[in-house]
């Protein structure tokens, strides 16, 4: 084949190459020309000009930080805002002899080991005609004592800024979150032209998942500044456009009386109205102050939050994974009478424990004499164990867990917050892919009756309620409800998400399951009736208590004897009123012991506030007064 | 291919071949390596390390980061010199499949990164096959064009004209239109080198005139903007303008002698967020001025002449074609990063070759360079045996 090919020229060719390489360096040759020419035109006949724009005058561009939005809850309660504060700022450039004048001043207003370590770090970075900040928040009566000393410091002056302030404190601390100074990991996600001149940003809660909304975009202005740093005139300046306001669904009465409710306990409580999916009240407990974080927090009492026992800075709402417990039942019913077993429509006898075969392990009820023959009914009002061993037993777990995945188990909600854990709804499937074993029958029965395996959090807990409140009708769970550029424009309305519902085969099987949660609070012989006592409105809830350790099989538990970490976790949910639904809750008290004594009476505290029995709690009363 | 039969029985049938001059060559030779390239591009890594130093505001951690690629740079020239011409001319239309295989994939399924397809993630490394394609498609353009006589025919050079275009298309797609047209001048190089008729030369870039305009509207919106504000810098001081703006203050302020070593003020300010990659070149001119800024050139120009000064020496047509093509790529990146930086040029995102912070390109252009070095040691062997 080669042979056919006319051979190549090999000395044509190279001199072809040569040609057309010679060609290519006069190209070299004139763009090299062209590009020495443009530097010499920069470095030399322009040198002056540039030299001026470099040194004497200099024309900045100084970016000008948009003010970030304020946080409302749904009655225009501020809970989040920006407050002035004033801070030190020294321009090296101006400065003879810093250690003098760090001395000097130290007389004047307090400067303390950590400011000036902060300040002698920035001084390395910053170039000297810019403002370095020695001081934040300083008190009233340090700005007038500086003032009047101001003369004796060229090159230090004080600096108001907007800084941003929780007039609230700690509540819903782990809703709104805070904003914190931006640092390096926040630089590398950020848009630098939109950030410019901006100092904080939304670290966590929805100060973090609508900071785009808050932010609002920065504005700039042409100063011309002299040698020392000082800006003289400013030459044009384009204002920023400020970040929208956030009004929330919380109800922040709700949420004050709530967090009261959870004071010196562990635990969460979430309530949510079922129409929107809006989040009324969020709370987990221990919470913390997060001001303290807005201008950075002294290591040491960083610490101490965060190596503290009881977690405060842990959001248990939505990332604390609790056993459900008995509070699954109503929903292991419903997807009994749903997959028409047979056993939900007859009397099942409860001696106390349950057996899978004769010689098997006893499963027992925590009723340790039995519930006797118990309908679904009694089975849901006064959590019979037994009774749901043998429900689950009959459905399985595949079917259990295809009925629960709909109401959110082992799912995340999507809620506008960010850090929310998806709990766990085991399956054999499950199992074998996580844990290399095979599913055994026991863990269904216990599965039924929300322990084992399965996890939840409170949000899911809240959100699964409100969807059999509404008959299975599903949405995303929202804090925000609407945003307003300034005040008088038009708000932007943040859209209820709404799910595909869960179809019910027949009403009258979630009619027979909301009964049962009735009879919890209202029936003789119910859970909670404690708690359902003297309401003006009907709820249907359901108590759980959940084991945080294992009992073995001839043990006893008794709660005199556990240490208190190892106390059940006391759970309830409930949605009121029954026939038009307005709310939905899920209150879990850590090692708080039964869901009846300790999680539903607050569960009722907060329906009665809500639904019209108005309670003005203490906190939020002395700060409506305070601000009046 | 009766020429590389040829060649090969010519060496291989030699009875003096393990005698001579094959025991009295140099380390260099051994190693196929040319000492002035060589000194040139070390030349040039310490000067960029240099400039790093200052611009990246004396940060050790960046300057180790950079020194330990330039070495990872530095080993695959090495490695792939040892490999003759002849065996990337075999092995370049797999290589060629691949790169466009990878381009697929990225457009598949590829990591956003700042708004662009561009990174594919690999688990370990995450890594731009776009750079890839900078070396082969000059590489396919060289064998296929290679494999004939030359000047090739013009049918030919359609067909070679297909091959950069499908890559290009697909580097524009994810969009990155600066690579893209990289990527198409390096393959328009080995056109150029191999003799394409100066007609058609003339005819396609008439062509090229005329779709220029018609492309704007298939240029993505920063895309865009970066033109505009390349006109008109002023419109934009806060976004895109502002780097030129402050990047020629920066230059300007030089002077002839510069504002010293670390000395540099405007190109220090935290305004000129590029400084250590793209814009580099600003401080080099700010802190060694005029003066300092030739000195660079003047690397840049004896790596170039020197290169094309090996790419003329070599016997083997496909190395030859190859060297040459990425030699004169190499210098169109020196012109339209310096381009870029002084104001005059677009800005396009391209690094300042060996001198800008930064990983994936470094590694391809050494390639580059070892592949060069390959086509002129190897030619040796060729020669000395054919003398005989």
């Amino acid at each position: 084949m080669s042979l056919s090919l006319p051979l190549k020229d090999l000395a044509g060719e190279s001199t072809l190459f040569r040609n057309r390489v010679l060609v290519a360096g006069l190209g070299i040759a004139l763009l090299t020309l062209a590009l020495c020419v443009r530097l010499v035109y920069l470095q030399f006949v322009s040198h002056e000009h540039y030299q001026n724009l470099s040194h004497n005058n200099r024309i900045n561009i100084l970016p000008l930080a948009p003010t970030r939005g304020l946080i409302f809850d749904r009655n225009g309660v501020v809970l989040a805002q920006n407050a002035p504060t004033y801070s030190l700022e020294v321009v090296p450039e101006a400065v003879a002899d810093m250690d003098t004048l760090l001395r000097e001043l130290g007389e004047i207003v307090s400067i303390r080991k950590i400011d000036e370590q902060r300040f002698r770090k920035a001084l390395k970075r910053k170039k000297s005609f810019h403002g370095v900040p020695l001081r934040f928040l300083l008190s009233e009566s340090e700005v007038a004592s500086f003032a009047v000393n101001r003369h004796r410091f060229p090159g230090v002056d004080i600096q108001a800024r907007l800084s941003r302030d929780y007039p609230l404190g700690t509540l819903a601390a782990h809703l709104v979150g805070y904003v914190g100074r931006i640092n390096e990991a926040d630089v590398a996600k950020l848009d630098t032209v939109a950030y410019r001149g901006t100092s904080h940003i939304g670290k966590i809660g929805i100060e973090r998942s609508y900071e785009a909304l808050l932010h609002g975009s920065p504005g700039y202005q042409q100063v011309e500044s002299n040698a020392a740093g000082r800006t003289l005139r400013v030459l044009e300046r384009t204002p920023p456009r400020p970040g929208n306001d956030l009004y929330l669904h919380l109800d922040a009465p709700l949420q004050a009386l709530a967090e009261q409710s959870l004071e010196g306990l562990r635990g969460a409580i979430v309530a949510i109205d079922p129409n929107t999916g809006g989040i009324l009240a969020l709370v987990s407990a221990p919470s913390y102050d997060p001001n303290l974080f807005v201008n950075g927090i002294e290591a040491s009492r960083y610490r101490t939050l965060r190596d503290s026992p009881a977690r405060p800075l842990f959001n248990r709402a939505l990332d604390g994974q609790y056993p459900p417990g008995s509070t699954l039942k109503p929903f292991v019913a419903l997807a009994a009478l749903e997959g028409r077993l047979e056993q939900a429509g007859k009397k099942i006898f409860c001696p106390g424990w349950y057996q899978l075969s004769k010689e098997g392990r006893k499963y027992r009820d925590w009723k340790k004499s039995g519930h006797g023959h118990v309908s679904m009914t009694d089975a849901l009002a006064q959590s019979c164990d037994v009774y749901f061993y043998e429900i689950a037993r009959a459905l399985g777990i595949q079917r259990m867990h295809d009925f629960l995945v709909p109401f959110g188990f082992g799912q995340k909600t999507g809620i506008d917050l960010p850090g929310e854990a998806a709990g766990l709804m085991p399956s054999p499937r499950w199992k074998r892919k996580a844990r290399g074993k095979p599913w055994y029958p026991g863990e269904t029965l216990i599965t039924g009756i929300g322990q084992g395996f399965v996890l939840a959090t409170p949000l899911q807990l809240a959100l699964a309620t409100a969807s059999l409140a509404k008959m299975g009708e599903r949405v995303v769970p929202r804090v925000a409800a609407r945003s307003q550029r300034l005040e008088g424009d038009e708000e932007t309305i943040i859209p209820v998400l709404q799910r595909s519902s869960i179809a019910m085969a027949r009403k009258k099987n979630w009619q027979r399951v909301v009964h049962g949660m009735v009879q919890v609070a209202h029936g003789p012989r119910g859970t909670a009736r404690g708690s359902g006592r003297g309401a003006r409105y009907r709820m249907a809830g359901k108590t759980g208590t959940a084991q945080v350790f294992g009992i073995r099989q001839e043990e006893e538990y008794k709660e005199k004897d556990v240490a208190k970490h190892l106390r059940d976790h006391g759970l309830f949910i409930v949605f009121a009123p029954v026939k038009t639904p307005r709310i939905a809750i899920a209150v879990v008290v850590e090692n708080g012991g039964s869901g009846s004594h300790s999680a539903a009476p607050i569960a009722r505290r907060l329906l009665d506030q809500y639904l019209g029995q108005r309670v003005v709690p203490e906190k939020l009363a002395s700060v409506e007064s305070g601000a009046g | 291919m009766s020429l590389e039969n040829e060649g090969g029985l010519l060496i291989r049938g030699g009875p003096t071949r393990l005698q001579g001059p094959v025991q009295q060559r140099s380390l260099a030779q051994r190693l196929h390596i040319d000492p002035p390239l060589l000194f040139g591009l070390l030349l040039l890594s310490a000067i960029g390390l240099m400039v790093l130093h200052s611009a990246s505001g004396q940060n050790a951690q960046l300057l180790f980061r950079q020194g330990v690629r330039l070495l990872i740079a530095f080993g695959v020239m090495l490695a792939v010199a040892q490999i003759s011409p002849r065996q990337w001319c075999r092995w370049t239309p797999w290589f060629y499949g691949l790169s466009i295989a990878l381009l697929l994939a990225v457009l598949a399924g590829g990591v956003m990164g700042k708004g662009a397809q561009r990174w594919l993630d690999l688990g370990v490394l995450r890594f731009q096959p776009s750079e890839i394609l900078k070396l082969t498609v000059p590489m396919m353009l060289s064998a296929y064009l290679a494999e004939r006589r030359l000047p090739p025919l013009t049918s030919r050079v359609f067909i070679a004209g297909g091959f950069i275009v499908l890559p290009a298309v697909l580097i524009f797609m994810q969009p990155d239109l600066g690579t893209a047209l990289l990527v198409a001048t390096s393959g328009v190089f080995v056109l150029f080198l191999a003799g394409m008729n100066w007609r058609l030369i003339a005819a396609l870039g008439c062509c090229a005139a005329v779709l220029a305009p018609v492309s704007w509207f298939l240029l993505h919106d920063y895309q865009r903007q970066r033109i505009v504000s390349f006109l008109n810098p002023e419109q934009d001081p806060l976004g895109a303008g502002y780097h030129i703006i402050q990047s020629k203050i920066a230059i300007g302020s030089g002077g002839l002698y510069g504002k010293g070593w670390l000395n540099g003020t405007q190109a220090h300010l935290e305004f000129l967020p590029e400084r250590s990659t793209d814009f580099i070149f600003a401080v080099l001119s700010e802190e060694f001025g005029l003066f300092g800024a030739f000195a660079l050139f003047a690397v840049y120009l004896f790596i170039t002449v020197r290169g094309l000064q090996l790419a003329l020496e070599s016997q083997d047509p496909y190395g030859r074609l190859l060297g040459g093509a990425l030699v004169l790529t190499f210098f169109v990146y020196v012109v339209v990063n310096i381009g870029m930086v002084t104001g005059v040029l677009p800005v396009v995102g391209v690094p300042l070759p060996l001198v800008s912070y930064g990983g994936t390109s470094m590694v391809s252009l050494m390639a580059a360079f070892g592949i060069l070095m390959s086509a002129h040691t190897h030619r040796r062997l060729l020669s000395e045996g054919r003398r005989r």
